[in-house]
């Protein structure tokens, strides 16, 4: 504590006051009250029946809860792998250019500055089965695209998807690029005077010392996998017939079209539950000296 | 020779793989904007191309039609407002954090806190919070979404501030508590003017996450009159489904000022974004 200071600790907290307020207002004392209303039948107004774990119970037997958590999961794949390979390859290919770098990466990341309705709008216009690609192979006379594959029960996840890693991967490419320029140029010289192919200097060198940044990134992809909503909420609604419902849309149809406040709560707290043990997780390894 | 000729061969591959990748974004994006200037005869004929009379009238349709003044003010209004509390609840908590006790139980205990805070997904507080706003009739206000945002965005905002002012030389702050500076002038005039980039850097940044942010613009906003850009632009397309120009100018609209200040501070978007992630 530095000297200058006297009466120090009141003072620090008063400064700290505000964002502990507003943040509590916001976001703990209403995570709170969801941890409170999980074990109730609450539906918004009126009595308030208190159902010890009724909701748990009943959320195993959901079947629409289970199809979610299983595109959930899918999702979750999607994102650790596609945009993971994408983004490695392209920010190691950058680094052995030297002109245009800044312009890569400028479009690289400008869709992900993008609002999550406009990138969807774009897409949805794309693979519009009258007009976009589907409507210009039409005009060629190809048949394909010419149903929607966010409207299709196989591919609607998938499509959304994929706009989602459209919108991400520059981000990716970014966080990869900026551990690269990490590493030591020393290593690579060293591994060109023994001869070292260009693929054996990304798997031997690149890989080992972005490791940190690397299993970050994991991380980041399988935290912020699981509250996805925007684009499947635009662009699919979860449907058709639930095929690309994931948990956050179910917990949102329950929360605000049937007012279940208590099921809707008891959905949160599983996915809060669900953060903390991954959370959790990577802060013991990250203790017992596992390097993360 | 013979390496420097295998390397400009190895970079010309690599231009061909990133281009290509590059087009995979920057066309959708184009057909956006030529579809935007497109009289909706030509939808039919000429899908992806570049329109063959152009007709700027999308963009007057989706201005009037959509009542786009009256939504650009919701919208800045709602950043405007986040900025100012957000950056004052932030700039004081990292200033605590960083300066006043940088080593003290404070930083820790708070530090944990806003970082558990990061990592609870908003589906946990969301429906609660909405019956709190009803009660406070704070529901369909748009100061009520100000508070929202602000809060959402303190944890970032106070990391990213915090680890600038953690930079700053201590004695200045020693000197100007010599000269009979309060804490509270140590804040307004040292700590405020030198770390006046972080704080455009972290503006920048909530002024983004504020103008696309969409689920909370869609929950907490019922009345058309408050609602802004993204959750108009969400209604839009359902409501003039078959009017691709109106509904693509109406995007670009959404998309310009974002882009525009992309451009001016590039830098200051990446390393923000970027940097915010991996902080926190």
């Amino acid at each position: 504590m530095p000297k200058f200071l006297t009466n120090i600790n009141a003072i620090s907290w008063y400064f700290l006051m505000p964002v502990l307020f507003i943040h509590f207002f916001v976001i703990a004392f209403p995570s709170i009250l969801s941890l409170l209303l999980c074990l109730t039948d609450w539906n918004g107004f009126g009595k308030i029946n208190y159902v010890g774990l009724e909701n748990f119970e009943e959320l195993f037997r959901d079947r629409i809860f289970k199809k979610a958590v299983y595109h959930n999961f899918i999702w979750t794949i999607l994102f650790l792998t596609i945009p993971v390979i994408i983004s490695l390859g392209l920010a190691y290919l950058l680094t052995g250019i030297k002109r245009g770098q800044m312009f890569y990466r400028l479009v690289f990341f400008f869709p992900y500055i993008l609002a999550s309705i406009v990138n969807c709008l774009i897409w949805r216009y794309i693979f519009h089965p009258k007009h976009g690609l589907g409507g210009w192979f039409e005009n060629q006379g190809i048949d394909f695209l010419s149903k929607s594959p966010f409207a299709m029960k196989e591919t609607a996840l998938y499509a959304v998807a994929w706009v989602d890693i459209w919108h991400f991967f520059g981000f990716l490419v970014i966080i990869y690029l900026t551990g690269m320029y990490q590493v030591d140029d020393s290593l690579y010289e060293a591994a060109d005077i023994e001869g070292a192919t260009k693929f054996q200097k990304f798997r031997y060198i690149t890989l080992p010392m972005i490791r940190p940044i690397f299993i970050l990134s994991l991380i980041i992809i399988i935290i912020w996998s699981v509250p996805t909503f925007d684009y499947i909420y635009i662009l699919t609604m979860g449907g058709p017939a639930y095929s690309s419902e994931v948990v956050a849309n179910h917990l949102y149809s329950q929360a605000f079209q049937r007012m279940n406040v208590g099921y809707a709560s008891t959905i949160g707290v599983m996915m809060f539950f669900y953060v903390g043990i991954i959370v959790s997780f990577f802060a013991i390894l990250r203790r017992i000296g596992w390097e993360v | 020779m013979a390496t420097a000729r295998f390397r400009q061969r190895s970079s010309f591959i690599n231009h061909v793989i990133l281009t290509s990748f590059a087009l995979v974004i920057i066309l959708p994006c184009l057909v956006l904007i030529f579809n935007s200037i497109k009289p909706v005869e030509e939808f039919g004929t000429n899908p992806l191309g570049f329109p063959n009379e152009i007709r700027f009238m999308n963009y007057y349709d989706a201005w009037v039609n959509g009542n786009y003044t009256q939504i650009f003010y919701n919208s800045m209004t709602l950043v405007v407002g986040t900025l100012i509390l957000n950056l004052t609840v932030s700039g004081l908590a990292a200033f605590s954090l960083a300066i006043l006790n940088p080593k003290g139980i404070q930083t820790a205990v708070v530090g944990l806190y806003l970082l558990v805070g990061i990592s609870i997904p908003a589906q946990l507080y969301i429906l609660p919070l909405f019956l709190m706003w009803k009660s406070l009739y704070l529901l369909d206000t748009r100061i009520g979404l100000i508070i929202i945002y602000s809060a959402l965005n303190a944890p970032f905002a106070t990391f990213l501030i915090r680890s600038y002012m953690l930079q700053l030389p201590t004695e200045l702050f020693e000197a100007a508590r010599l000269d009979g500076a309060s804490t509270y002038q140590l804040f307004t005039k040292v700590a405020l003017p030198l770390s006046w980039p972080v704080f455009l850097t972290t503006a920048l940044i909530v002024s983004l996450n504020v103008w696309n942010e969409f689920l909370f613009a869609i929950t907490f906003i019922i009345t058309d009159d408050y609602k802004p850009i993204s959750s108009i632009l969400f209604a839009f397309q359902s409501r003039f489904a078959n009017d691709y120009g109106a509904v693509s100018a109406a995007s670009i609209l959404m998309a310009a000022p974002i882009a525009i200040l992309f451009m001016f501070f590039q830098r200051r978007f990446i390393s923000g974004l970027t940097s915010g992630a991996t902080k926190g």
